[in-house]
């Protein structure tokens, strides 16, 4: 069976309350067609693990304009204002992460550790309320797996299979999603034919994903 | 020149041939512009490559292709594009020889803020944290003092970036560099006198004997 749908078919499987890992970075390899859909279905009480919230009426900050997103696990809120203000004004809660420990917590709940050890945050406000450990004489901070319900990606190219690749910068956090997310949707910029993508340029393996975003022909646009 | 210029300036002075450099938003950005003849710099932008350079020419610009600040930039050959987990293993794993960083405050233990005001500007740490932990040799490029305020001050006030010591601090009046026993003023400005830098500076600043003028 494919596993491509229709991007209205794709948010229906997502309800209220969901926890979502989204990718992209300033919303550069962000699933944008997957996040216009979420706010005109009206997904609300989202708990979104992104790497920003890019900027107002771009990429997640459409969620956060809408007000679908009840938390935010996010590294960097500095490019958009209006996360920033819901933030100070107590209607969001966000969970500030740097940005190397957000990455290695989604790679952990994906790949099945306990966590990891990081000396990034020891001796900041980030350490509080969190375990030290010394190793060899050095002080590392015990951050913890994260998941989610979903991992919505961008990717390149998806083969009839599932199989990914990305591009340049628009790959950022999507692989390491593609892990941690219970039902993984992709949505590719284009679907080619199995065997396309060569094994050694496969990123993500068509067994992590189960869903992609179909195209239609844009011929003579 | 402009201040910021001056500064984007002298921090450029401190990239040496062959090294892996990590410049953040802003201000840092500029150093890249300056780099001495002869020497050659990889740059690393945290959203996943090395080799970035600017946009080649107008008409050029990918949009899958920028830096950590969202602008396009272009990649040079033998460029190399990865992920966000491999892209802070370079930072946290000592292979990033400088990375230039903003700042708010830096204190005399050599502790830099730069992520947030509490209550009133939240940006987020980014990449900072891992930045300053991480990188071997860590340069603030920041603005003396801020509407007339000290941002180089006795103990940060404001949350810490990272408990490590920056290495070198440059402004647009001084360059200081914090060391074990403080604060080292290193070199004033052109035109800026030693008696300028500490009436800007509400750190104590250790002078030696001989503070050149900058050399630019």
């Amino acid at each position: 069976m494919s596993k491509a749908v229709s991007v209205t078919r794709a948010v229906e499987m997502v309800p209220d309350g969901a926890s979502l890992l989204i990718g992209g970075f300033m919303g550069v390899g962000s699933p944008h067609r997957v996040i216009a859909e979420l706010v005109r279905q009206g997904r609300k009480d989202l708990t979104v693990i992104a790497n920003d919230s890019a900027r107002p009426g771009f990429g997640i900050g459409q969620l956060i304009d809408a007000r679908l997103v009840r938390k935010l696990v996010t590294s960097h809120i500095g490019t958009n204002p209006e996360t920033q203000r819901q933030m100070i004004a107590g209607e969001t809660e966000v969970d500030l992460v740097p940005q190397g420990t957000l990455a290695e917590r989604i790679r952990a709940g994906g790949f099945g550790l306990g966590g990891v050890l990081t000396p990034t945050g020891v001796g900041t406000v980030v350490a509080e309320g969190k375990r030290t450990i010394e190793v060899d004489g050095k002080v590392f901070l015990l951050e913890e797996p994260l998941k989610a319900d979903f991992a919505l990606l961008f990717c390149r190219r998806a083969d009839y299979l599932g199989n990914l690749d990305y591009f340049l910068t628009a790959r950022n956090f999507n692989p390491l999603m593609a892990t941690a997310g219970g039902t993984v949707i992709a949505e590719p910029n284009e679907i080619v034919p199995t065997g396309v993508i060569p094994p050694d340029e496969v990123v993500t393996p068509h067994v992590l994903v189960d869903h992609f975003i179909e195209k239609g022909a844009s011929h003579g646009r | 020149m402009d201040d910021k210029s001056l500064i984007a300036r002298r921090v450029a002075l401190e990239l040496k041939d062959g090294m892996l450099a990590n410049l953040g938003i802003g201000l840092p950005t500029m150093v890249a512009g300056y780099l001495p003849a002869g020497v050659t710099v990889s740059f690393q932008s945290e959203n996943g490559i090395i080799g970035m350079c600017p946009v080649p020419a107008d008409g050029l610009v990918n949009a899958d292709l920028t830096d950590a600040g969202g602008s396009p930039i272009g990649a040079l050959p033998g460029a190399s594009a990865f992920d966000s987990a491999f892209s802070f293993g370079l930072i946290r794993g000592g292979h990033l020889d400088v990375t230039v960083l903003g700042g708010l405050e830096v204190d005399e233990a050599g502790h830099l803020a730069n992520w947030m005001v509490p209550g009133k500007m939240v940006p987020g740490m980014g990449g900072a944290m891992d930045l300053v932990t991480g990188a071997r040799r860590v340069i603030v490029a920041m603005t003396h003092t801020a509407k007339g305020a000290a941002k180089i001050v006795p103990c940060c006030t404001l949350p810490l970036t990272a408990l490590r010591r920056v290495d070198l601090v440059v402004t647009e009046l001084a360059v200081i560099e914090p060391t074990a026993e403080g604060l080292v003023l290193r070199e004033v400005a052109p035109g800026v006198s030693i008696a300028q830098v500490i009436a800007a500076t509400s750190a104590r600043l250790i002078v030696p004997e001989h503070v050149p003028e900058m050399v630019l």
